[in-house]
């Protein structure tokens, strides 16, 4: 048994749920995104507003960034402590990279929500 | 027929640095042969050489090298599959080099040991032997077969960026083979165990192992079954 604290999910199983979990999520959203562009033509300043105006959109698109914040947190973490061992230097870019993925969400509930 | 070699060659007490070294061998033309045999011609050139080898048949796993970027076994790989290109053959990779081509297994024997490779049992201890059905004994194919030759562990990037902490391909078909041991009664404790962010769940499938693996063996297989295991004991 190998302890860590510095990924997301509390055990390797929690992970492995978690980022199989967010990317069905981000792929439901990108499919959904890619869709509407695609039969919205032309796509225009009110069809984009009302897309967004709506409460099940907005919820949607927040699902996604959370599933950004958690697939990065977690896949981010398994990519540094493979490739970056002195552990000041880890520990430092995975700070700024979940920092980035936190500023992410709160920049994407004010803009969602002033919709 | 000339064949043309370049063996990795380090000694530590001598060399300031590992360097590649070329060799030619003349052999009669249209010869095949085990690149073992080769490397054995060449010490009788060069008796410095250093390599590991003892059964010489595939079943000891002692001499496991990388031969022309893919690791196997020197005994039974035959120079006809490098279709007349230069043999490279080198330690294998990720390991501390000892000398020449021996490297120090010592990480990949800690995460063996670490899977407790024997069978744990608390049942009150039967007459004669513990009864496996036929069916319960068909569980341990393609699993009990493994030599523990390392070809499988050093051909993994997850095992070369945490040998100390991913229990590795090889350690990991062990770990299953127990797991499913139908006279193993610690399955709990071992799944317990194996349950962290790095033991089974540094592996991202990339299948190096099952490529690389000289029994024919599917380890990326086996520790899909150990997650299958940990999920259903989660969910």
């Amino acid at each position: 048994m190998v302890t860590n604290a510095a990924s997301l999910g509390r055990s390797g199983v929690h992970d492995f749920i978690l980022i199989r979990a967010s990317a069905v999520i981000l792929t439901l959203y990108t499919i959904f995104l890619v869709g509407f562009i695609a039969t919205s033509s032309p796509l225009t300043y009110d069809a984009w507003h009302g897309l967004f105006s709506t409460l099940p959109m907005k919820v949607f698109t927040l699902l996604a960034l959370v599933a950004i914040l958690v697939h990065a947190w977690i896949g981010i973490w398994q990519v540094l402590t493979d490739y970056v061992k002195p552990l000041a230097l880890r520990g430092v870019l995975l700070f700024v990279f979940v920092v980035t993925a936190f500023a992410y969400l709160a920049a994407g509930i004010t803009i969602v929500w002033g919709v | 027929m000339n064949l043309k070699i370049a063996v990795y060659r380090y000694n530590p007490d001598v060399d300031t640095k590992p360097y590649m070294k070329d060799y030619t061998l003349e052999v009669a033309e249209g010869t095949d042969m085990m690149v073992l045999d080769v490397l054995m011609l060449l010490k009788e050139q060069d008796p410095t050489l250093a390599f590991r080898r003892s059964c010489r048949e595939g079943v000891c796993g002692s001499d496991g090298v990388n031969m022309n970027g893919k690791n196997g076994l020197a005994c039974i790989t035959p120079i006809s599959t490098f279709k007349g290109k230069k043999l490279e053959v080198r330690p294998l990779p990720g390991m501390p080099v000892v000398r020449d081509l021996i490297v120090d297994l010592t990480q990949f024997y800690k995460q063996y040991e670490k899977i407790k490779p024997y069978l744990i049992n608390d049942d009150k201890t039967p007459a004669r032997e513990h009864l496996q059905s036929p069916e319960e004994r068909a569980h341990l194919d393609g699993l009990y077969e493994c030599i523990m030759c390392a070809c499988c562990s050093t051909a993994c990037p997850s095992f070369w960026w945490n040998p100390d902490k991913f229990i590795g391909p090889s350690g990991l078909l062990h770990a299953y083979r127990f797991l499913i041991d139908s006279r193993d009664t610690a399955t709990e404790e071992r799944l317990s165990e194996l349950d962290d962010a790095y033991s089974v769940f540094r592996c991202h499938g990339i299948m190096n192992c099952v490529d690389v693996c000289p029994k024919g063996l599917n380890p990326t297989k086996a520790i899909g079954h150990i997650k299958s295991m940990l999920l259903k004991r989660a969910v």
